[in-house]
């Protein structure tokens, strides 16, 4: 016996290419709609590795330092230090900001770390070119993400920094490349008063009899120096001893002072489970759009291939074909534009992934699982033009 | 076997119940034998294209009984079990139009029938490419349908008729879009095939160029037969008179 279904896509082959190309091309968008969750869910592990922490300590009850705000004092990590189990701890600060060079700006997320040598919790763990920061200002390490280039400057609030190094796949939760700068510098732009408020709050101060008593000269100017100095960080980085459990650790933290600790797990179920949960969600019911209308396109197609062909399937039954052998050449040709419509859109996908601006993470296993939901889908679309071909009556071939 | 041609006795078919019901065909007596070619002609509405159909396994007769060779197709009622496998293996269908499969080549659209019938490609391909030789078409045995001429669609759909050697061959208006000339030479080739594969060939027409060809007609009306002897004339004298 031969294949009916694989002749009849070779004589019309051209119109089957088509309509798998364009549903292709949907596929392709599927495909691509599964990797931008992938790469939402590794940008937020890539995150974790890159802080070098096991455990963040932040503000109480919050789920900071990357899904909330979180502000603690900076002088918090040397009690920490001094935990047993704690082999590093150092201070950090994120803000998401724009960020500007002569020519453009980019959203970027401003990671302030402690003074210190590489591999100290914050720092970036590796340099795909120039060096770390070595001077406690104004100097900048850059995501190439960012399109910034060794040597370039920078202007972060009012202060411009030049760029040293430059790291790679260093990105926030929500893909914004970072820019790392001395931690100083760092508080400085989080917590910056703008000139007018600053004078502001100096006269306020000096007109407060108080800090002028005669008896005591240098009480004014110790007050207005406290003032505008910034003694908050967003969380504390902090690396275990080995031997000692994450969970142990954190819990005697927290109860030290009144903070909470998240350790490795946590902050990915926080990064997972909520920050992205939404866009997670989004991404699902686009899913389930896009599967929806590449069903509706394949069922109209092959259902309309299938009236095209009434009177050869009456021809085919009165010789005597069954039912059977009819319905399964309408099946195979689904499966078929299936399977083409899957080779394209995997394609396509590859090739236009790296040209989105978020991590487009494309995983063997999503593609296994989008192949079988296309076979699936396409089967399933195949019934309605079955149904139709089961009922052409073989006595429509002779003539009333 | 294919002794007896086929025979039908007493036919009745009934469209729709009660008021509404047609009674098509009103009891039909009809015996053609291996190798005869018997015309079946009739007003518009008289039965034929339904007597067709019942000859042709596609609807079951209300009442009467049917035998093909010695095998009984339709007994009152009663019916053989598996009437598709039937219109496979022991009945040809020609039509108006060769309604050939447009995807299939023209040996496969031949060797189709007896692979439908579990033969192995080979030996299906080589018994649709005697038959192409024998009607005249085996130089487009590779040409897809619609390369080839109406003439030469139409010898293919008689060689698919023909492929699978049944006893009888059903032909539904097979010259109605042909010019004289060409449903002469179609005329020609049933006969010339109903002689050398002792094939019985029933031809339902209204094309009055080919009745004088019929040794033998049924005249339907008004749903019965009426048997007439024809003229049964020769080829040449058709086209040369
Ligand atoms: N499926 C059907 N249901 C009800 N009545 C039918 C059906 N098919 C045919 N008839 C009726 O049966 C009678 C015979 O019809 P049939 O088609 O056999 O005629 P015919 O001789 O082939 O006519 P024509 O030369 O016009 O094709 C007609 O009265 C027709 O209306
Ligand atoms: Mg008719």
């Amino acid at each position: 016996m031969i294949s009916l279904a694989g002749r009849d896509i070779l004589h019309d082959w051209g119109k089957f290419l088509l309509t798998g190309i364009g549903l292709g091309l949907l596929i392709g968008v599927t495909l691509t709609m599964a990797g931008v969750y992938r790469g939402m869910v590794d940008d937020g592990m890539v995150l974790l590795d890159n802080s070098g922490a096991e455990l963040w300590v932040v503000q109480q009850e919050t789920l900071g330092p990357y899904a909330e705000p979180s502000s603690i004092y900076d002088d918090i990590y040397r009690g920490v230090l001094t935990m047993p189990g704690v082999a590093q701890a150092a201070n950090v600060t994120y803000l998401t900001m724009q960020v500007g060079n002569r020519d453009r700006e980019v959203r970027a997320m401003v990671v302030g770390i402690a003074p210190g040598r590489p591999g100290t919790p914050g720092w970036p763990p590796y340099l795909v070119a120039g060096r770390q920061i070595t001077r406690s200002h104004y100097e900048a390490v850059a995501d190439i993400a960012s399109g910034f280039t060794l040597g370039d400057r920078i202007r972060i609030r009012r202060n411009e920094y030049t760029v040293v190094g430059l790291t790679r796949r260093m990105v926030s939760s929500g893909g914004d490349p970072m820019v790392f700068i001395p931690l100083k510098d760092a508080q400085e732009a989080q917590f910056l008063k703008d000139n007018d408020a600053v004078l502001q709050g100096r006269r306020r101060t000096s007109a407060n009899p108080a800090f002028s008593r005669a008896g005591a000269p240098g009480v004014l100017d110790a007050v207005i120096a406290s003032q505008s100095r910034n003694p908050s960080v967003n969380a504390v980085l902090v690396q275990l001893r080995p031997g000692y459990a994450a969970g142990e650790v954190a819990a005697s933290i927290a109860r030290w002072k009144h903070l909470t600790v998240h350790t490795r797990p946590e902050m990915e179920g926080i990064l997972v489970g909520k920050l992205i949960a939404t866009a997670a969600r989004q991404i699902g019911m686009f899913l389930v759009i896009l599967s929806i209308v590449s069903a509706a396109i394949v069922a109209f197609i092959i259902y309309t291939m299938t009236l095209g062909k009434i009177r050869e399937i009456a021809v085919l039954k009165l010789i005597g074909t069954r039912n059977r052998t009819i319905a399964s050449m309408i099946m195979q040709q689904a499966v078929g534009l299936g399977v083409i419509g899957f080779v394209v859109g995997k394609v396509a996908a590859t090739f236009w992934a790296p040209g989105f601006p978020k991590y487009v993470l494309l995983l063997p296993g999503d593609s296994l699982v989008g192949f079988a939901g296309v076979v699936v889908i396409c089967a399933l679309a195949s019934l309605i033009a079955i149904r139709t071909a089961l009922k052409v009556d073989p006595a429509a071939a002779i003539g009333g | 076997m294919t002794g007896t041609g086929i025979r039908i006795e007493g036919l009745t078919k009934r469209y729709g119940e009660g008021e509404t019901a047609v009674d098509a065909l009103k009891g039909v007596d009809m015996v053609v034998a291996p190798g005869e070619v018997v015309g079946l002609i009739g007003p518009s509405g008289s039965g034929k294209s339904t007597l067709l159909k019942s000859l042709g396994a596609v609807i079951e007769p209300t009442s009467g009984r049917m035998t093909l060779g010695d095998e009984v197709i339709y007994d009152d009622g009663w019916r053989i079990g598996d009437l598709r496998a039937l219109r496979r293996d022991r009945i040809g269908f020609v039509f108006q139009a060769p309604y050939l499969i447009p995807f299939l080549d023209v040996t496969d659209n031949v060797a189709l029938l007896p692979m439908l019938a579990g033969v192995p490609n080979g030996e299906a391909r080589r018994r649709a490419l005697d038959l192409l030789g024998a009607l005249d078409v085996a130089h487009r045995a590779r040409g897809m349908p619609s390369q080839l001429s109406g003439g030469e669609q139409q010898r293919v759909s008689i060689a698919r008729a023909l492929v699978n050697r049944p006893p009888v061959i059903l032909a539904d208006e097979p010259t109605a879009p042909l010019d004289s000339e060409r449903a002469l030479a179609v005329m020609r080739l049933l006969h010339e095939m109903a002689h050398r594969y002792e094939t019985a060939i029933i031809v339902v027409t209204h094309d009055e160029k080919i009745i004088p060809t019929f040794k033998r007609l049924y005249h339907i009306r008004d749903g019965k037969t009426h048997e007439e002897a024809g003229e049964g004339l020769e080829f040449a004298e058709l086209v040369h008179g």
